[in-house]
């Protein structure tokens, strides 16, 4: 029985896609199942950074309407054979996804992987909704910004209220991803840091992702970042990301400045 | 104009407690709404047990004023044949 997971955020740009891909490929690395799946109805871009862009024949929402089966929609990674992506679809919109048609998708998946990551669209909505609906874990990704943290507190507070778990009055893990963290603009007082970012939203800490050029780069290429570079800081951030999330204890350690020779000598400046 | 760099360059503090400010204030609020649907279903519940009614019969407002808010309960009952509502308790 798979852990469902949501990738979600409230905000757009912030970098759910990257993660969902990132985190996928970083679990179905191990050798575990991972399904991928696309909730952003409309606007599909999981199947672009996975480089699957071309292959897609079927989508979530004739899955979803019975018009193919699962095994006709999932697209099987050509890198890491243990990866599935179920796309969205880019011309329907997201009404024409049902609640009992999710409901059904996400229970088939269930029983044939060991982990289900659900990419959600951005806003608080009916498509983020139903994104999460199922999840028994959350990843809230969070740039180290004001509008994307504000937003991940709406969202904290749908996954409390409008999933399944929370119906029932279960728990819903969930957990903060921080990207695009810029340590050395953190370290001068020019971004929040990530004790401000934790202590704001009160939940636990995935990893942190870095600003780097590599995740751009890996998207141009559609190889996620834990392949295209895995020795990179973010691919390694991501790859620890998807330990914790499997339950494994990994110290996490805050990026630190990158010092040059020049703040090396002449110290760090006023702040 | 040393010190005006040096206060641009502490941008994060400020949005820290902005943002302190601002989520207080919104997770305040957006529990009040989720009051409003608790006190829905709880309404609906009771009168359930001695009325037949239509869930979507209940309709529970909250509106926010400065000094006080008010609560407006709207709940639709079929008429009944027999004895009037009153009577039967």
């Amino acid at each position: 029985m798979a852990n469902v997971v949501v990738v979600t955020s409230g905000k757009g740009g912030v970098g759910k896609t990257t993660t969902t891909a990132a985190l996928g490929t970083a679990l179905a690395q191990t050798g575990q199942t991972v399904a991928v799946v696309d909730f952003d109805v409309g606007l599909r871009n999981l199947d672009l950074v996975l480089g699957a862009e071309r292959r897609v024949v079927y989508d979530l929402i004739n899955v979803v309407q019975g018009a193919a089966k699962l095994q006709q929609a999932l697209i099987r990674d050509k890198r890491i054979e243990t990866l599935w992506l179920l796309p969205a679809s880019q011309t329907r919109d997201k009404d024409a996804l049902t609640d009992e048609g999710v409901a059904r998708v996400i229970d088939e998946l269930r029983q044939r992987f060991d982990w289900v990551l659900c990419d959600s669209p951005a806003g608080i909505e009916r498509g983020a909704q139903l994104a999460m609906r199922h999840a028994d874990a959350a990843v809230i990704v969070t740039n180290p910004e004001v509008s994307s943290v504000r937003d991940s507190d709406r969202i904290i507070g749908l996954l409390d209220a409008k999933t399944e778990r929370a119906e029932r009055g279960e728990r819903i893990a969930k957990h903060i991803l921080v990207t695009r963290f810029d340590p050395a603009r953190a370290a001068r007082g020019e971004m929040l840091g990530i004790a401000d970012i934790l202590e704001i939203l009160s939940l636990p800490l995935l990893g942190i992702i870095p600003e780097s050029q590599e995740v751009l780069r890996a998207s141009n290429l559609g190889t996620p970042v834990v392949l295209s570079d895995p020795a990179s800081a973010p691919a390694r951030a991501y790859t620890e990301a998807a330990r914790r999330l499997e339950g494994e204890d990994v110290e996490i350690v805050i990026p630190a400045e990158k010092r040059g020779l020049f703040t090396k000598l002449f110290g760090r400046r006023a702040a | 104009m040393m010190w005006s760099w040096f206060k641009r360059r502490n941008s994060a503090p400020v949005a820290r407690e902005r943002l302190q400010i601002l989520l207080a204030h919104e997770r305040s609020t957006l529990g009040r709404s989720n009051l409003v649907s608790v006190l829905q279903d709880e309404i609906l519940a009771v009168i359930s047990r001695h009325v037949f009614i239509d869930p979507d019969a209940v309709q529970v407002k909250m509106d926010r004023g400065a000094k006080i808010s008010t609560l407006e309960i709207e709940i639709e009952i079929p008429n009944m044949v027999g004895p009037p509502l009153a009577m039967t308790y």
